[in-house]
C-alpha cells in the first residue's frame, strides 16, 4: 500500500452540455460518476480536495492549436472550461497545494489534432496539450510524458506532438485495425527530429488485467525512467472496461486502480469512457482512491467476475511480442534517426484527416526543418470541406534561432491571395505570439 | 406572545415578543446537569401563571443533544451496514459494535445483492447479549431504495427499545456521512425523548395546548412531539438561534455576515440576500462529518476570555479559555481585559486586568496600552481573517454546470452584524478592517432567544423517479413506488410540494409559512443503445429557513 497523498480533484461533470440528446458525450455521463463518488464520501476525505475548474481563455488555446478560422469558433464554453478544469488541476499540482490531481472533466480532447477544423471523436480542442502549453508557459516545465490509457489512440495528442522532442507520447489502446480512430501503431515513432518521443502499443481486443498491467511494467515505466519527464500526465480514458458499449476490452475498475497506482502520475485528465453506469463509477473511484494512496481492494463493479474476464494465451503472447518490439525501437531511437534523416534539409508528411463528429475531410501537408538543435520549424498547409485553406507557420517551443528566424521569413514572404489561402497563422510559443491574417 | 428560550452552554436567556416588541427579557445562569431546570426557571422569570394562557407559542433551543454527543453522555448503538464494495470498511466511521453485512444496493437503486435473515438474526442475538438497546441500520444508496433498511428493520424491530433508519436522517448522498448521523440520531434518542416529555409535561400542565416547538441546526422549528423521531436535527441549535435573532433584530435583505462573539469562540454565518446560508453536505459535531442540515457556521477559537499568548515573538489568542477574564476574577489576560484596560467595556477591575498585563506587555516591549491595543488589534484581524476566508470558501464551491460556471452570483457582504458580549469595539474594528459597515442590533445579548421565538419550520424533502425503471423514490418518507413512464419533471415537483407540506405541516408549520422552493431540479435522458429508454429526474424542495410570517421583510424587532 502506498503512502497517502494530498490529490486534488477538478470535478465537471458539465450536467448541461451535450453533443446531441442520445449523443455518448451527454449530460448523463458522469452522472452516476457524482453519485458514486458522493455516496462513498469521496470529498469528505482529509487529502481530497475539490477545486472549481477555471475558465481557458482563447489564448490558452491559441498556444497550442491552429483553429480554423479561430479558437472561438471551434471551443464552445464546455470546452474552454473542460480545458480550464485540466489547467486548474495542473496549477494545484504546480503550486504544490497537493501531491497530484484528477481533472474529472468532460467534454474530453485527445482526438483534437494541432489544426483544428471542427470536432472529431467527441473532441474540439485538446485539453491535455492546452494544459501542458499552460504549464511550459507559466511554470517552465521542460519534459513531459503523456500515458494515454483511452481505449482509442490518442491521435490528436500524437499529432500535437510528433515533433516534439520534450514531449513523450505513450498511447496504449485497442488495435486500430479493430475500432476508431484506426492508427496509433507501432511504427507511428515521432518526427524526425523526436524519433522515439511517440509510442504505440495496439492491444488486441479482450485483452485484460494482465496484459494491460504488462504492458505497464515492461514498457511504459523502464522508458519513463529512461526518459526522467518532469510531469507525468495521464490521459485518463475510461473505455477498455469491460462494459464499454463502443470497444472490445476487459479490464476492470480495479485494473485501472492498479495501472495508476504504478504509473503514479501527477495530473490525471478524463478523457473517454462510455459504459457510464457500469463502469464510470466504480472505475472514478478506484482511480480517486489510487492517486490519493488509499485502500481501494474493496472496489468492484456489482457484477464482476475474474474468470469470465481472462484473456487467451494468444493475447498474452501477441502483447509480450509487441511490447518487446516497441522496447527494442525505443532503444534504438538514436540510429533510426539517422537513417530517416539521412542528409535532407526538410521533411514533408501528408495527412489526410476525417472529422467525424462533424462530418469535414481535411487534407493537410506538414513540413518540418531537420533541426538537431529543437523541435524544428512546422508548416502546415491545409484545405478542409469547409472550403478553408490556411497556412500556418509553428516555431516549436524552445526553438532555435534559425528555426524562428526561417519561420519569420516564411510568413512575411508569402501572400494570402497569391496561393488561394484564407487565413494564415504564425504560432510561436516561446514568446506566446499568434498572429492571424 | 411568543416565547423564546435558549438554553447555552454559559446562560439561558429568555425572551417575551408581544406585538412585534422584545417585552421582557431574562438572563439566567445555565445549570449543565439539569438543563430542564434552568429552562424552567428563565421562563418563570418573564411570565406569570396568568401569562400561559396567553402564550400562542414556545421555542426552545437547547444544547442538550450538543452537550451529550461532546461530552460522550450517550447510549451505546448497534450498527448493521449492508454496504457492498466501495471504500475499505477500515475507513468508515464509527467502529464499535459495527456489523457490516450482506446487502447492496447500486447507484439507481437497484438492488444487486440480497440481505441474509440468518446473519441479521445471528447479529441481533450478539448485540443482546452485550446489552445494547439501540440499533442503528445503514445502507449504501438506501437513499436511492430504503427497502433493504426496511426489510432488516422489519425482521428485528421488536428486539431494540429504538432504531434509526439511515434513510430517514437525510436526502443526500453521502454514506460515511449516514453512518454518522444515524449513529448520533439512535445514541442521543433517549436523552431528548426525556427532556421532550419533561418539557411537554410542564407546559402541557399549563392548562391549555400550547404549540412547544424545539429549534433545529438549520434555523427551523420542528414541534417538541414530532422532533423526538429525529433528534439528531436539534444539536448545534445555538449558533442558528443567533443568526436568526440577528435576522428578526435587523432588517437584513442582503449579503451580509453575522459574527457572534462568545467567550470561547466566535461563530461567523453569512447571508446571501437575507437568507442563511446551509452547510452543503451537513454539519460536523465532536469530529463527525453527518448529514444534518445546518446554518453554515465557523467557528474560530477566539472569544473574549481566550488565553493570551507571547511566545517567539509571536502574539497567540486562543483556542485555550483558562476561565473568566482577569478583570471579572479570572487568572488569564484576555482579549476582554484588553478592552477594559482601552475603556472600550465599561465594568470589571480594571486593577487586576493591568496586573494580568504587565508581564506579556513587557515581553512584547510594548508600553501596557500599547500592548493592550496590539492585542485587541490581533483578535479583530483573527477575526477578520476568518470572516475572508469563510466567504472566499463560499464563492469557490464546485459547482456542476456551466450556467452556474458563468453565471455564479459571489457573495457581497454589505454589512457586518456583530452580537455577544464585546460587539461594541469588535464591530467599529472589524468594519474598518473589512471595510464593511458594521451594526449591533438591539437586544443583541438575548438575540439567541428572539431568534428562537420568531423561526418558522424548514423541512425539506427528495423526489426520485426514474423512468426506465419505473419506480419513484421519496426518500425521507421511506417511499417507494411505481410511476407509469410518462411520469415528467412537472409531475415531481407536484409530488414534492405536497409531500414537503404535509411534512411541514406534520412538524408543526403554520399555513402563513409555507414557503415552498424548489432548490434542486434535474432532468436527464436516460440513453440505452441509440434510444433514450426513460427520465431520471430529481427534485428536491425545500422550506427555507426564515422567520414566521409577520417578521422580517423589512421590519424589524424592536
Amino acid at each position: 500500500m502506498n503512502k497517502k497523498r494530498k490529490t486534488g480533484l477538478v470535478f465537471f461533470p458539465a450536467f448541461d452540455w451535450a453533443i446531441s440528446p442520445t449523443h455518448p458525450e451527454r449530460e448523463e455521463r458522469l452522472l452516476y460518476t457524482r453519485d458514486q463518488v458522493f455516496e462513498e464520501g469521496l470529498l469528505d476525505l482529509e487529502n481530497v480536495v475539490e477545486f472549481r475548474p477555471g475558465i481557458a481563455k482563447e489564448e490558452d488555446i491559441d498556444r497550442i492549436h491552429i483553429c480554423v478560422p479561430e479558437a472561438e469558433d471551434v471551443a464552445t464554453e464546455s470546452h474552454l472550461i473542460s480545458a480550464g478544469g485540466a489547467m486548474t488541476a495542473a496549477e494545484k499540482v504546480l503550486e504544490r497545494e497537493v501531491d497530484n490531481a484528477f481533472a474529472l472533466v468532460r467534454p474530453p480532447g485527445h482526438h483534437a489534432m494541432k489544426v483544428v477544423h471542427g470536432a472529431r471523436g467527441f473532441c474540439n480542442i485538446n485539453i491535455e496539450a492546452v494544459m501542458i502549453e499552460h504549464i511550459r508557459q507559466k511554470y517552465g516545465h521542460r519534459r513531459i510524458a503523456v500515458v494515454d490509457t483511452d481505449c482509442h489512440h490518442g491521435d490528436g495528442t500524437q499529432d500535437i506532438y510528433w515533433h516534439d522532442p520534450n514531449t513523450l507520447c505513450i498511447s496504449i489502446h485497442q488495435d486500430g485495425r479493430t475500432l476508431y480512430p484506426g492508427t496509433g501503431f507501432p511504427e507511428d515513432f515521432g518526427g524526425p527530429n523526436a524519433l522515439g518521443m511517440t509510442l504505440n502499443v495496439p492491444m488486441p481486443p479482450r485483452t485484460s488485467e494482465e496484459g494491460f498491467l504488462y504492458v505497464v511494467d515492461n514498457l511504459i515505466l523502464p522508458v519513463l525512467e529512461e526518459f526522467k519527464p518532469d510531469l507525468i500526465i495521464n490521459s485518463a480514458g475510461q473505455d477498455n472496461h469491460y462494459t464499454d458499449p463502443i470497444t472490445d476490452m476487459r479490464f476492470t475498475a480495479r485494473g485501472y486502480a492498479v495501472l495508476n497506482e504504478k504509473l503514479s502520475p501527477d495530473i490525471a485528465v478524463l478523457e473517454g469512457g462510455y459504459s457510464i453506469e457500469g463502469a464510470l463509477p466504480y472505475v472514478n473511484v478506484g482511480i480517486i482512491l489510487a492517486m490519493a494512496g488509499l485502500d481501494y481492494s474493496f472496489v468492484r463493479e456489482p457484477d464482476y467476475d475474474p474468470d469470465a474476464l481472462r484473456q487467451s494465451n494468444d493475447i498474452t503472447e501477441r502483447i509480450r511480442r509487441d511490447v518487446d518490439n516497441v522496447y527494442r525501437l525505443w532503444k534504438m531511437r538514436e540510429s533510426l534517426r539517422k537513417e530517416v534523416i539521412k542528409d535532407a534539409a526538410y521533411q514533408r508528411r501528408t495527412k489526410n484527416i476525417y472529422y467525424d463528429t462533424d462530418g469535414i475531410r481535411e487534407q493537410q501537408q506538414e513540413t518540418v526543418r531537420i533541426c538537431n538543435d529543437c523541435g524544428g520549424l512546422v508548416i502546415i498547409d491545409s484545405t478542409a470541406s469547409t472550403g478553408n485553406r490556411i497556412l500556418a507557420v509553428v516555431i516549436p517551443g524552445q526553438s532555435c534561432s534559425r528555426c524562428r528566424r526561417e519561420g519569420e521569413a516564411v510568413f512575411e514572404s508569402i501572400e494570402k491571395e497569391k496561393y488561394g489561402l484564407n487565413y494564415m497563422y504564425f504560432q510561436d510559443r516561446d514568446r506566446n505570439l499568434y498572429i492571424r491574417k | 406572545m411568543i416565547l423564546g428560550i435558549d438554553v447555552g452552554g454559559t446562560h439561558t436567556d429568555a425572551v417575551l415578543i408581544e406585538d412585534g416588541f422584545v417585552s421582557r427579557k431574562a438572563k439566567v445562569s445555565t445549570r449543565p446537569d439539569n438543563i430542564f431546570e434552568s429552562l424552567m426557571e428563565a421562563t418563570l422569570r418573564i411570565l406569570n401563571e396568568e401569562d400561559f394562557r396567553r402564550l400562542e407559542r414556545v421555542v426552545l433551543s437547547t444544547t442538550l443533544s450538543t452537550n451529550a454527543i461532546v461530552q460522550n453522555r450517550i447510549d451505546r448503538v448497534g450498527m448493521i451496514l449492508p454496504s457492498g464494495p466501495g471504500m475499505a470498511p477500515d475507513s468508515l466511521p464509527i467502529d464499535k459494535e459495527r456489523y457490516i453485512v450482506s446487502g447492496y444496493i447500486n447507484h439507481r437503486g437497484v438492488e444487486v445483492a440480497p440481505i441474509s435473515a440468518d446473519e441479521i438474526i445471528r447479529i441481533c442475538r450478539s448485540l443482546h447479549g452485550k446489552g445494547i438497546r439501540h440499533l442503528g441500520i445503514v445502507g449504501k444508496f438506501s437513499t436511492r431504495n430504503p427497502e433493504q433498511e426496511l426489510a432488516i428493520h422489519a425482521m428485528i424491530k421488536e428486539s431494540f427499545d429504538h432504531i434509526s433508519l439511515g434513510h430517514r436522517m437525510s436526502g443526500h448522498l453521502g454514506f460515511p456521512r449516514r453512518i454518522s448521523t444515524t449513529y448520533l440520531n439512535a445514541a442521543v434518542f433517549d436523552t431528548h425523548l426525556s427532556f421532550a416529555e419533561a418539557a411537554g409535561d410542564f407546559w402541557g400542565s399549563r392548562g391549555r395546548d400550547i404549540p412547544v416547538h424545539i429549534l433545529k441546526a438549520d434555523g427551523g422549528t420542528c414541534s417538541l412531539e414530532k422532533s423526538v423521531e429525529l433528534p439528531v436535527q436539534t444539536i448545534l441549535s445555538g449558533p442558528a438561534a443567533s443568526i436568526m435573532g440577528i435576522l428578526g433584530l435587523s432588517d437584513c435583505r442582503m449579503d451580509a455576515v453575522a459574527v457572534d462573539v462568545g467567550g470561547t469562540t466566535t461563530d461567523i454565518s453569512v447571508l446571501a440576500e437575507g437568507v442563511p446560508l446551509l452547510e452543503p453536505r451537513g454539519v460536523t459535531i465532536g469530529g463527525l462529518k453527518t448529514l444534518i442540515r445546518g446554518l453554515r457556521t465557523r467557528s474560530l477559537g477566539v472569544g473574549g476570555d481566550s488565553e493570551v499568548r507571547f511566545e517567539n515573538g509571536e502574539l497567540h489568542i486562543g483556542p485555550q479559555r483558562n476561565g473568566p477574564a482577569s478583570a471579572f476574577g479570572g487568572s488569564d489576560f484576555t482579549p476582554t481585559d484588553a478592552m477594559i484596560l482601552l475603556g472600550f467595556i465599561k465594568g470589571g477591575d480594571r486593577e487586576k486586568a493591568y496586573r494580568a498585563l504587565v508581564e506579556i506587555a513587557r515581553s512584547m516591549d510594548l508600553s501596557p496600552l500599547d500592548a493592550a491595543e496590539k492585542i485587541f488589534d490581533h483578535t479583530c484581524r483573527l477575526i477578520a481573517q476568518a470572516i475572508r476566508g469563510l466567504i472566499r470558501e463560499i464563492n469557490s464551491e464546485p459547482v456542476y454546470t456551466i450556467h452556474e460556471i458563468l453565471e455564479g452570483r459571489a457573495i457581497n457582504p454589505q454589512n457586518i452584524y456583530v452580537v455577544g458580549g464585546p460587539a461594541g469595539p469588535v464591530a467599529e474594528r472589524l468594519s474598518d478592517l473589512l471595510d464593511i459597515p458594521a451594526e449591533i442590533p438591539p437586544h443583541a445579548e438575548v438575540a439567541n432567544a428572539v431568534g428562537a421565538a420568531l423561526a418558522r419550520t424548514t423541512a425539506e424533502i427528495t423526489v426520485l423517479a426514474d423512468t426506465e425503471i419505473g419506480m419513484m423514490t421519496i426518500v425521507e418518507d421511506g417511499l417507494r413506488q411505481e410511476i407509469p413512464n410518462r411520469f415528467s419533471r412537472q409531475d415531481a415537483h407536484a409530488v414534492c410540494r405536497e409531500r414537503l407540506g404535509r411534512m411541514a405541516r406534520a412538524m408543526g408549520a403554520m399555513e402563513d409559512d409555507m414557503e415552498i422552493q424548489i432548490v434542486e431540479d434535474q432532468e436527464f435522458n436516460m440513453v440505452r443503445g441509440y434510444y433514450t429508454a426513460g427520465k431520471n429526474i430529481r427534485v428536491k424542495a425545500q422550506i427555507k429557513p426564515g422567520l414566521i410570517a409577520g417578521f422580517g421583510k423589512g421590519r424589524r424587532i424592536q
